[in-house]
Order: structure tokens, then sequence, then C-alpha cells
């Protein structure tokens, strides 16, 4: 797809303590390294190797991907909700390529 | 597991079918299909694994609506000589597009033929919108086709056979029975005959198209209607035709007329 | 096949010659869940690497299907059994796949603000394997879950 667009789930609100699901999905083709065009010729991996997720500028949770991550890579997790702010998204491409998205959330 | 080990034994003694394993839930009790079962029509959700009906049914796991987003889009973007976005003419797709995924194909008056959504997607943007049509299978087709689909979503599929329509329904008919390529095999003989029976480990369903484009996991891509007729011919090794040929248009009235009733469920996830 | 034609139905012999028999997918179904695939002497060194001592079995658990319905998209949740308050927490957790071609499948890295060591994603599957999923507390300890999930052979539709 020629327009790399991430998509996030995460709740506006949320209870002190409350521990929230988060749920991402981005659109890529994850290019294992494994496969051959038709040719014959190996195509070059390309894949989203990096998600990281932090609160108000602080790292809270991250994954290295692997190639055996499919296509249109879904990530799911959880946070305890303990402080309002800013949740910053980052996908990282094998290219040099960085997708941003940032929701906010607010903890009372 | 029991369940597959004894299909498979049995389709390895018999080189044979027996009966699906679908209509049971993964406890082995047998599951209310709701909405996805009418009569005796059964949506391809109905034939779907427990965590492939979960990606389904959270508009947030499934992967297709990746693309209805981008679909969204262009319905606001305007393209061509007249400067014109879909949303010009036919305002909010929630209202104006309410409906169409439900009733197409349709007659075309000015073609004297049938004609889908794509078709009617790319007729708009190079007579109205004066703008290049969209490739088949490009990601913008897939993506404004789901996204106007996406509008009937919940809505019987009710397509006419009636009237102009009806000749095109006979030559769909006559395509869904003729047996082809070097199979040998008419669509009737897996979606009709053997309807729920396992062929290899797969149960075979009814080939029902209200959950088109589909997000197939095989594909690891949203595909449209016409993607699997050619994949299906393929199958057995018969030659494809060309995506919009008016094969596969007659087909897709014919395959939809079969499925009257069931609702849309654009986009659907299929394995 | 002959009858077939005659009688205007399919027999079940002909549908079965056309996919290719069921042998294959017979062999590949059979398999026990004794792990002894060809990954998993690369998946011990990546263990290895990360743990001093053998993982205690168990405290992950792994929410997989049974039956993959097709190899490219298979969703996994892991559940780790374990506090995560700043004193002791689970720091990282590898999910691997003994039989693709590179075992690591996702690094999930956790803080005590996670609230709860869990996650899930979808990975592609080579073939019938093992899924191992390893889990290092902040204190450098270890524990691993295993499951086996099977690869049905994708049938119809190209």
């Amino acid at each position: 797809m020629a327009k790399i667009r991430p998509r996030v789930k995460a709740p506006k609100k949320a209870a002190m303590g409350e521990i929230i699901e988060i749920k991402t999905l981005i659109n890529h083709a994850m290019e294992s390294g494994q496969r051959k065009d038709s040719s014959g010729n190996p195509i070059p991996r390309r894949i989203i190797n990096r998600f990281d997720v932090a609160l108000n500028g602080r790292q809270v949770f991250s994954v290295d991907l692997f190639p055996s991550i499919s296509a249109n890579p879904y990530v799911a997790f959880f946070l305890k909700a303990e402080e309002s702010g800013d949740l910053t998204f980052t996908w990282h491409d094998d290219d040099g390529s960085v997708y941003e998205e940032t929701k906010s959330i607010e903890v009372a | 597991m029991n369940t597959t080990r004894k299909a498979l034994g049995l389709l390895a003694a018999s080189a044979g079918l027996t009966a699906g394993v679908a209509m049971a839930s993964d406890d082995g009790t047998r599951i209310h299909w709701g909405p996805y079962m009418v009569d005796d029509k059964r949506s391809g959700y109905t034939y779907a694994g427990a965590q492939t009906r979960a990606m389904q049914d959270d508009d947030f796991q499934n992967p297709a609506f990746l693309w209805l987003e981008r679909g969204a889009d262009i319905w606001e973007t305007a393209a061509g000589e007249t400067g014109q976005a879909c949303v010009d003419c036919h305002g909010d797709a929630d209202e104006g597009m309410a409906g169409v995924g439900a009733r197409y194909p349709v007659y075309f008056e000015d073609w004297g033929k049938m004609m889908n959504v794509e078709q009617r997607i790319n007729w708009c943007r190079e007579t109205q919108m004066q703008a290049e049509p969209f490739a088949w299978e490009s990601e913008d087709l897939l993506g404004i086709t789901a996204f106007v689909k996406n509008q009937s979503k919940g809505m019987p599929v009710n397509v006419s056979i009636d009237g102009p329509a009806q000749p095109f329904w006979e030559q769909g008919k006559a395509f869904y029975e003729q047996r082809r390529g070097q199979l040998d095999l008419a669509c009737t003989h897996c979606h009709v005959d053997h309807e729920g029976t396992l062929i290899r480990a797969e149960t075979l369903s009814q080939g029902q198209s209200n959950g088109f484009p589909t997000y197939r996991l095989k594909w690891q891509t949203l595909g449209s209607l016409h993607r699997r007729f050619r994949g299906c011919n393929r199958n057995i090794r018969a030659e494809p035709y060309p995506y919009g040929a008016d094969e596969y248009v007659n087909l897709e009235l014919y395959v939809a007329w079969r499925g009257n009733g069931l609702p849309v469920e654009s986009p659907s996830v299929r394995k | 096949m002959h009858d077939a034609l005659e009688t205007g139905g399919v027999s079940r012999r002909t549908l079965m010659i056309s996919f290719g028999g069921g042998a294959t997918v017979a062999a590949a179904m059979t398999l026990s869940p004794g792990l002894s695939l060809a990954g998993e002497a690369e998946v011990q060194a990546i263990i290895d690497q990360m743990a001093e001592a053998a993982p205690a079995e168990g405290g992950v658990d792994l929410d997989l299907p049974e039956i993959a319905e097709n190899g490219n998209t298979v969703p996994v949740t892991f559940t780790v059994d374990a506090p995560m308050t700043a004193d002791s927490y689970v720091k990282t957790v590898m999910v691997m796949a003994d039989g693709n071609p590179q075992p690591e499948v996702a690094r999930f890295h956790f803080t005590p603000e996670s609230g709860t060591a869990s996650a899930s994603t979808r990975m592609r599957l080579a073939g019938t394997q093992g899924i191992i999923a390893v889990a290092q507390m902040n204190d450098g300890s270890t524990m691993m879950g295993r499951k086996l999930v099977k690869v049905t052979i994708g049938g119809c539709g190209g």
C-alpha cells in the first residue's frame, strides 16, 4: 500500500489504576526476505522491526518484530492508567521510515 | 484435534468427504449463527474458525479497515477534470450509499448489461469526474469498494433478477452450472452438492459473496470477489477470466442472488 | 471420474484427486507434540542467551488456536503470571516458533507501568510447529510456556 496509515484504539479516559487495553494496527507488507519473485530472485526483506510506545515521552512498552510477524502487523497490549497525557506510538521500518501516531488519555 | 483427526482419518481412508464440523463450536457444541444464517443460506462466516470470526467481529482487529479508511479519504478527495469528489454528488456516504452494496450488481441501461460496484465507481470517475479509473485490485479500488459496501453492512443482500437483469442472471446460472477446466468441475459440485463437507482439511462453503471485498488470511490483503472467482477457476485448472469480464459480473449477480437475505458483511475476514 | 460425468455429480474420489490427495496433510497432522523439529536447537540457543539456568516451565500462558486456519495469520496472545510492580516485574517476553526459517517472532519489552505482562499479535507459521514464549523478570529469572499449533495446508482458492 502506497500510504502507511497506523490505527490505534485506546480509551480517551480511564480511572486511576485501571488496566487499559490498547490495540494497534499498521498497513505494511512485512516482506520477510524469504520470498522470491517470479524470476527467482530473492525479494529483499522490508519489515517494521520496532514498535515503541511512550507516555509523556517516557518509554512504557516496546516490541522488536521479526519477519515471522504477519503482514499488517497487529499488536495489542496493556497499560496501567496512572497519569494523564500523550501516548506516542512509533513504528520503525527497515528502510529507515518512521510512522507515528499520538493519542491523549485522561486519567481521573 | 479429535474432530480433525477423525475427519482426516476418514478422508485418508476413503479419499472422500465427511460431514463438516463447521456447525460445532470449539467445545463441540452446536452454536447459533444468528444473522449469518438465513433459512438454508449460510454466510462464509459460519464456516470460519473462531479466531477468524473474532478478527471480523472486532472492527479494530479486522485489517480490512486499513483499506476502508483509505476509501473514506477517496470519497472526499476531488479528482479529475471536474475537480469533484464522490461526496459532491452523493453526499455523506452513510446516507447516500446505504443499500447500494446490497443491491449491486444492477442492470445499467447505457451499457445494456450488468454493472457491479467496482465498475460503477470507475464509471463515475471516468464519465462524471473525468478522472482516471482505478485499476482492478488496486488499493484504491479495493478501499473505495469496501467503503461503499460497508455502508450497507448488516442490510440483507437484495439483488434484483427481474426485467432486464433476467437474461444476465440466466447466463450467470449457466456459468455456475457449467463444467470447466481440466478437472471438469462446475461451481455447483463444490458449493452446492458438497457444501459443508471437507475437502482436505477445509470445509467447503456455499461460496456466498456477502462479505466481499474480503481480507483473506491466505492473501494477507483485501481482495475482490473477482479475484476469488479467478482463484476458484485456477483451482479447477480452468483459464480465469479477466477482472470485470461480463462472465464474472453475470456470475456475481447469480451468486449474490443465491445469497439474497444474508447480511452484507463487507469487509469480512476469511481464511 | 466417468461415473461422475454420467451422473452429473462429482464423486468423492474426483474431488480428492482434484486437490491433490490428503496424504501430506495426514502426515503433517500426526506429528506428536514432542517438538523435535529442526529449529529446536536454535530456539535453545536463544533461551541460553537469555538465561543462565533453564527457564522454569509454566507461568507463561499461551492462547493459540489448536489448529490454525491459515499459516499466514495466526493470532497469539500470551499472559505471564507475575506481579508488575516497581520491585518485581516482567521485563521481556520472547516469542519463538521452532519450525520457521528464523525462530524469533517478536520480543516484547514491558515496564511496571504495563500493569500486566500480556500482549497479542499475529504471526506467520511455516507449518505445524511449537510456539515457545520465554519471560524474563527484572531479576533475571526466567519462565517458559510452549504449545503446539497445527497448521492446515491451504486448500482452496488462489
